[in-house]
């Protein structure tokens, strides 16, 4: 570092009297950006592109300090020199934020309202195109123990998703369970979402949503040709019932009580930019370019709307690129992945994104309950259970208390295998700041909750957007800008 | 404006601080603590009040003295002191948002741009009078200040002063600037806490991501880690913290990284300044070193305003005026340079925006930007668009 070739008058002393020989490495990861850079990540994900000659005189003690990225690395505390204990004081005060999401627990508690629903979607996992109530609905009393069992849960936020099937085929039941969390919940922050497909939306629906501030999040696949074959349903209607669902919202309640969700399937991957454009057009302000879970039907029918992560990586990026260009030519918009990922990238905080957590966030962060009872440890949990594999079925509300579900299933163990930072190929991987891990994908795909690395598409997919992402943020540019702004 | 005369004529027995009243009219029994300031004494009672000045010069026989020609603002509600040497200084003033109470002017700092250079002087009296002050300030007063030499080190003194501003003036806004240093002890943090002064902001001034650059600015090894530590501490007991950040040529090429490391690390807190150099004390005899141009560092500024924005952090520009900001920083810029100091150029006459500028320094005639022009009427129209609702 240099400053001022100027001599200070006397007494005043020069920078070299206040720096210190010789430095310190603090821990941190390095993992392969290029054929040419490294990313090195410290322990609070904080991260830094080296070039691989710098890299080595770096650890081997070798690094000047007249070289420009000796501050930047000591600012960012890959190492210190002299007097470490404002690092070391820093350091733990942003590990406590970045895990500051633990100490909250399970927040997000999904009730499967109903498993019967009007669409037979080509990747859906557990709808049934069925009229009988009183199989597939949930009861009132099912919902009573959810609630009592969710309320027991130390976290001062609470987040209400119904599901289905189409939940709204139960409306009812989502009535009484927002009275009585309502009733119940007092002191604490709770709010509600409705995931549907807003075929059955009444103005008496959207009446009461208003007064209790429940929000809808919908399904979009795309303009109406992809949406309509990805979600088929009888009159071959489901994107015109789902435009003018999002329009009747937004006109009676505002903008912001509806969101939409999209999957990724074959007929998708070629394009792209007409998803995009379809989402700016319904005057979305962001999209979730969201590979198809491997469960369910999507599993089943993997010939016709399966494909793999290159396929799908290539979509992504391509996406992305589209975004950029949109922003760039004066239409905010911002892809959400890419934004959670940034998010962990760039700033001190975590986010409550349970896919990308270490440890795990099954039932820690998010606990499903069936319309059965039946207590899942995610959505893709439940998913799995109706192929029959019941591993992630931690309780049921009739039967068993927080204290069995928690403690006598086997949660606790796969929460304690699924830390990044023990974990086969994660713990040496500088990405695993940023990522998370899917033991119910490993289990389903790989044989193990720990599951293999190498052979991977979870791995595989989230190394490449990860490298992708900090490629794009080292160029500097205006894209560069961009993924930033989406950071905050 | 000056804020010290001398009244050759007027020597107190001993120091005595009185506040300022324009009425003939006040009770016999109200008059102890104050001076009375007319324009002349006209055979009116003027029993009870311990001094009077007067504007005109007063008549023969009479125990008034002239208020000193440049002491002539003083108003209703204002406060004085006067020495036995006849010196007046005046404490307070009722109508500006800029009274700071000096403490003491001892530092465990020696900041290379310090504008007031501490002395190792015995400067106990300094608090022992503004414990007289607080009480006759006016409540309605908005904002006040608490500023030194570092004000920390007159710990136990610093706590019954606070105590005092939250006692007499519970709607006033404090601000105290200090180097923090002393809160690396958490204790000190937690007696701070312990007042719950509804209003209180520590200003702590942090001149680098990295702890030698700060160390030399400051010139005190280890300061880095202190202030650090300080900051940490007054965030754990819920203290409101300013972070101030003066721009040199020491410091502006790591402005940015600066900002980035804000943003990482402190980003609770509330708000954070960039600061032009007051030309006075230390950076007037470090000035060949310190100095550059505002102009020249307008990409590293603009950059490290845009790192904290885009975290939704408060930032603000002290002591620069709008022509050597880019529009795009106007919004961040604050009539910052208390009213004493606060001087506009000739260029300042024909400019458009001067209204809204934060003008400069009096010292800043010392040395001026080469950059320094009137703005016209299109930049009037951008600051009226700016400024017109606030």
């Amino acid at each position: 570092m240099q400053t001022s070739s100027v001599p200070l008058r006397k007494p005043f002393k020069p920078l070299s009297a206040y720096q210190h020989a010789g430095y310190q490495l603090l821990p941190f990861k390095v993992t392969g950006l290029d054929s040419a850079n490294y990313v090195l990540v410290n322990l609070v994900g904080e991260h830094l592109v080296l070039e691989q000659g710098r890299l080595e005189s770096l650890v081997s003690h070798r690094l000047p300090k007249t070289d420009p990225i000796y501050a930047d690395l000591k600012a960012r505390h890959f190492l210190f020199d002299g007097d470490s204990s404002a690092a070391v004081e820093l350091l733990s005060a942003k590990y406590r934020t970045k895990q500051a999401y633990l100490k909250e627990f399970t927040s997000l508690h999904i009730f499967v309202v109903s498993l019967r629903c009007d669409h037979s979607c080509h990747y859906c996992q557990v709808s049934r195109v069925s009229e009988d109530r009183d199989s597939f609905d949930m009861s009132a009393e099912t919902a009573r123990k959810a609630i009592s069992l969710m309320l027991q849960s130390p976290s001062h936020y609470l987040k209400v998703e119904f599901q289905g099937g189409e939940a709204l085929l139960n409306f009812d039941l989502i009535k009484y369970i927002v009275r009585e969390v309502e009733a119940k919940a007092t002191g604490r922050n709770v709010e509600f979402v409705i995931a549907t497909n807003l075929s059955f939306l009444t103005d008496d629906i959207v009446q009461f949503a208003g007064e209790h501030k429940i929000r809808f999040s919908c399904s979009l696949d795309g303009p109406s040709d992809i949406h309509n074959h990805n979600r088929p349903r009888p009159e071959n209607d489901s994107y015109g019932r789902t435009v003018a669902g999002i329009d009747r919202i937004r006109k009676a309640l505002g903008h912001d009580f509806v969101s939409a969700l999209m999957t990724t399937t074959a007929q998708s991957l070629e394009q792209p930019e007409r998803i995009i454009d379809e989402y700016v057009k319904q005057n979305f302000r962001s999209i979730f370019l969201r590979w198809i879970s491997p469960f369910g039907f999507a599993v089943k029918s993997k010939a016709r709307i399966g494909y793999d992560t290159d396929r799908f990586l290539s979509f992504y990026k391509r996406g992305l690129e589209h975004v950029l260009r949109l922003n760039l030519e004066g239409t905010p918009f911002r892809e959400e992945y890419a934004g959670i990922l940034l998010r962990k990238i760039l700033t001190p905080y975590s986010t409550g994104y349970v896919d990308l957590q270490s440890p795990s966030g099954l039932g820690i962060s998010v606990l499903v309950y069936n319309y059965n009872g039946d207590v899942y440890a995610s959505d893709e949990s439940r998913m799995l259970a109706e192929m029959g594999d019941f591993t992630f079925r931690l309780g049921n509300v009739h039967q068993h208390s927080y204290r069995e579900i928690f403690l006598e299933s086997p949660l606790m163990e796969t929460v304690f295998d699924t830390v990044l930072e023990g974990m086969p190929g994660c713990s040496e991987c500088a990405f695993s700041h940023y990522c998370g891990t899917d033991p119910v994908y490993n289990h389903a795909t790989q044989g193990s909750v720990i599951g293999h690395r190498p052979t991977s598409s979870f791995c595989r997919r989230n190394m490449e957007i990860i490298r992708h992402l900090i490629s794009i943020l080292e160029r500097d540019d205006d894209k560069s800008r961009v993924l930033r702004s989406w950071a905050s | 404006m000056r804020l010290h005369s001398t009244v050759p004529n007027l020597r107190p027995s001993r120091r005595t601080i009185l506040r300022v009243t324009e009425s003939f009219d006040r009770p016999q029994e109200f008059r102890h603590n104050l001076v009375l300031v007319c324009d002349s004494v006209d055979k009116r009672d003027t029993a009870g009040f311990p001094i009077i000045l007067t504007r005109n010069a007063p008549a023969e026989n009479c125990d008034a003295a002239k208020l000193p020609a440049e002491l002539d603002y003083v108003k209703d509600g204002d406060i004085l002191r006067f020495d036995p040497s006849g010196q007046i200084s005046v404490l307070y003033r009722k109508n500006s948002s800029f009274n700071a109470m000096l403490v003491t002017e001892r530092c465990n700092s020696k900041c290379l741009m310090c504008s007031q250079p501490p002395r190792d002087i015995d400067d106990d009296y300094l608090i022992e009078d503004w414990l007289k002050v607080i009480p006759l300030m006016s409540p309605s007063t908005r904002e006040l200040g608490i500023t030194g030499g570092e004000p920390t080190l007159r710990f136990a003194d610093l706590l019954s002063l606070i105590q005092a501003t939250k006692d007499h003036l519970p709607k006033t806004a404090l601000h105290m600037l200090s180097n923090g240093r002393s809160f690396s002890y958490l204790k000190y943090a937690e007696r701070i806490a312990a007042i719950q002064h509804p209003d209180f902001m520590i200003g702590i001034p942090l001149y680098a991501d990295v702890d030698d650059l700060h160390d030399f600015v400051v010139q005190a090894r280890g300061a880095f880690s202190q202030t650090i530590l300080g900051i940490l501490n007054l965030a754990r007991v819920g203290q409101r913290i300013e972070i101030r950040f003066v721009i040199h040529r020491h410091t502006f090429e790591r402005m940015a990284h600066f900002a980035k490391f804000i943003r990482r690390n402190l980003p609770f807190v509330h708000h954070v300044t960039f600061m032009g150099l007051e030309i006075m004390g230390y950076a007037k005899s470090n000035l060949e070193s310190l100095w550059i141009d505002p102009s020249a560092y307008e990409d590293q500024l603009r950059e490290a305003v845009a790192e904290l924005v885009s975290a939704r952090m408060n930032v603000s520009i002290y002591n620069l005026p709008l022509c050597l900001l880019p529009k795009s920083l106007w919004r961040f810029a604050r009539k910052s340079i208390s009213d004493w100091k606060n001087i506009y150029f000739e260029e300042c006459d024909s400019c458009a925006v001067r209204d809204f500028c934060a003008g400069f320094f009096a010292s800043a005639r010392i040395r001026r930007s080469t950059h320094i022009r009137p703005l016209g009427t299109s930049e009037r129209e951008y600051a009226n668009a700016l400024w017109s609702n606030s």
